[in-house]
């Protein structure tokens, strides 16, 4: 049997839809730890079933809740929108087709205080589990059910080793590895999954490897581990 | 171990183990984890579940929240008149759907195995522990061996209302608790699994026909009928009565009745009572500005 007691019962969240609510709120989570820094402003385009039904399932909530790093257990999830007054983030949600993506999809449009920006589109995928499908011009298949690794690099021969090395030397056990590229011989993306957390010693000397150009951590912790 | 009910109680018979341990041996080396562990998250759980069964008890109706607001307390009073069905009967259905009201308003619940159906296992699992006075450690291993099941069921069918409308939701949920429930109540792994079996017999082909798609209408009221199919499924396996078609064979039944149901019926608002004109209209009412 694979599947886990605590998969059925659970997850605990804050109701009332599993995909339309908790998976919301986890995607935007996942994708404020993608953006990495402050931002001041976030766009929802919501697509499909998100699009339409949003307001009866606190879908709009919940995407609010997730880019404030509120999780999905958590029931200040419903004062979302005072809290982000408070944490001085605008916000605003829109209607919009993402073509060939799952039903409950959102592109998140996050704006820094440099006055750069970064997409993330991702999908809600059924039970409160979510899918990264793209970062800015990068198509990914990312869970974020184990701890991961976002690799930009060059698109250049030895720098796949170099990178795995790191991992070696710090006896970290690579669970999956993809790399996606838009253009030959140009910026490259790279997902590694791990078995156990990734410390900051190894991003940091991941940002050392040469052709490599930077490197997110994202050790969102999984539903087994947190204290409910 | 197991990949399906047979083998699940081929293991506990030829073994001599109740159906929770044999769950917990599982479930210990599947997520690389101690028996003591295990029993620790399911209290943490079935703190939530509690909680949401009682929280919605003494609040009176205020239709500006949720369509369901305020059904837990009227069915929560009418208990303590007895009711027609007894005050047993009617404590549970105001359980389960306090759960209901819960998950409605962004309160937070705990899945079972999905949120649309938290009301049914919490309902059952409060219900019979006051009613028959039993110990938390009962309780925990009533809640594994329902979680074993489902989990068989997750495996081999669905517990998705998209997939298989809502006999695959609340009826899937009323077959864990009823298969806890005689666990619980000192019944044999062969009795869980039949218990099981009834549940779903007794609910197969129900749809899944949310009004204006929102988890409220019918939702809160399978949650409730659901949760007392449990009990009266646990009730006649408790008495000999067998299933005659295997827990297997019905839960592939269930499976199959799922994907021939339209998808009008499959969580999509577009049959069953949500079609209705009046649900039409609750429809339009949520949606329209």
């Amino acid at each position: 049997m694979d599947v886990s007691i605590f998969h059925v019962l659970g997850p605990v969240m804050i109701g009332p839809s599993s995909s339309h609510t908790a998976g919301a709120a986890k995607l935007a989570r996942t994708a404020r730890a993608i953006a990495q820094k402050p931002f001041h402003h976030v766009s929802f385009g919501l697509h499909g079933s998100f699009a339409k039904t949003y307001k009866g399932h606190g879908t709009d909530k919940a995407l609010v809740a997730g880019a404030l790093d509120i999780s999905e257990k958590d029931e200040r999830l419903t004062d979302s929108f005072e809290l982000a007054k408070k944490a001085g983030l605008d916000y605003d949600f829109y209607e919009t087709d993402l073509g060939d993506v799952h039903e409950n999809s959102v592109k998140f449009t996050f704006a820094f205080e440099d006055g750069t920006i970064m997409e993330v589109v991702g999908s809600s995928v059924g039970g409160g589990e979510i899918v990264i499908r793209k970062i800015n011009d990068f198509a990914i298949n990312l869970s974020a059910t184990l701890p991961s690794i976002i690799i930009k690099q060059y698109d250049t021969k030895g720098v796949l080793s170099d990178i795995t090395r790191v991992f070696a030397k710090h006896d970290i056990n690579i669970a999956t590895m993809s790399v996606s590229r838009t253009t030959k011989g140009e910026k490259a993306l790279c997902i590694i999954e791990s078995d156990s957390p990734i410390s900051d010693a190894v991003g940091d000397q991941l940002r050392e490897v040469k052709n490599v150009i930077d490197v997110m951590i994202l050790n969102l912790i999984s539903e087994e581990d947190e204290d409910v | 171990m197991y990949n399906n009910i047979r083998e699940l109680l081929d293991m506990c018979e030829s073994e001599d183990m109740p159906l929770w341990k044999a769950v917990v041996e599982n479930e210990k080396k599947l997520s690389d984890t101690s028996e003591e562990q295990i029993f620790e998250t399911m209290a943490k759980r079935y703190e939530i579940m509690t909680a949401a069964a009682k929280r919605q008890l003494g609040t009176s109706p205020n239709p500006s929240k949720t369509m369901i607001n305020g059904l837990a307390k009227g069915q929560f009073v009418h208990a303590q008149t007895g009711g027609l069905s007894g005050s047993f009967l009617n404590r549970v259905m105001a359980y389960a759907l306090s759960c209901s009201e819960v998950n409605a308003s962004m309160g937070k619940i705990c899945a079972a195995p999905t949120a649309g159906s938290c009301g049914i296992l919490p309902a059952v699992m409060v219900g019979v522990a006051e009613e028959r006075m039993l110990d938390q450690d009962t309780v925990y291993r009533g809640l594994i061996t329902a979680a074993g099941i489902g989990a068989v069921i997750t495996q081999n069918a669905t517990v998705s209302g998209a997939e298989g409308g809502c006999q695959a939701e609340c009826g899937v949920a009323a077959g864990m608790a009823a298969a806890a429930v005689v666990e619980m109540l000192g019944g044999t792994p062969r009795q869980s699994a039949t218990a099981c079996s009834l549940a779903l017999v007794n609910v197969m082909g129900l749809v899944c026909d949310p009004v204006a798609g929102l988890v409220q209408i019918p939702c809160a009221q399978r949650n409730a009928s659901q949760a007392v199919n449990a009990i009266i499924s646990a009730d006649m396996a408790l008495a000999g009565m067998p299933c005659i078609i295997p827990p297997d064979e019905v839960i592939d039944a269930m499976y199959q009745v799922g994907r021939m149901l339209p998808c009008a019926l499959k969580e999509t608002a577009l049959g069953g009572i949500a079609a209705t004109p009046t649900g039409k209209k609750i429809f339009r009412s949520f949606f329209s500005d």
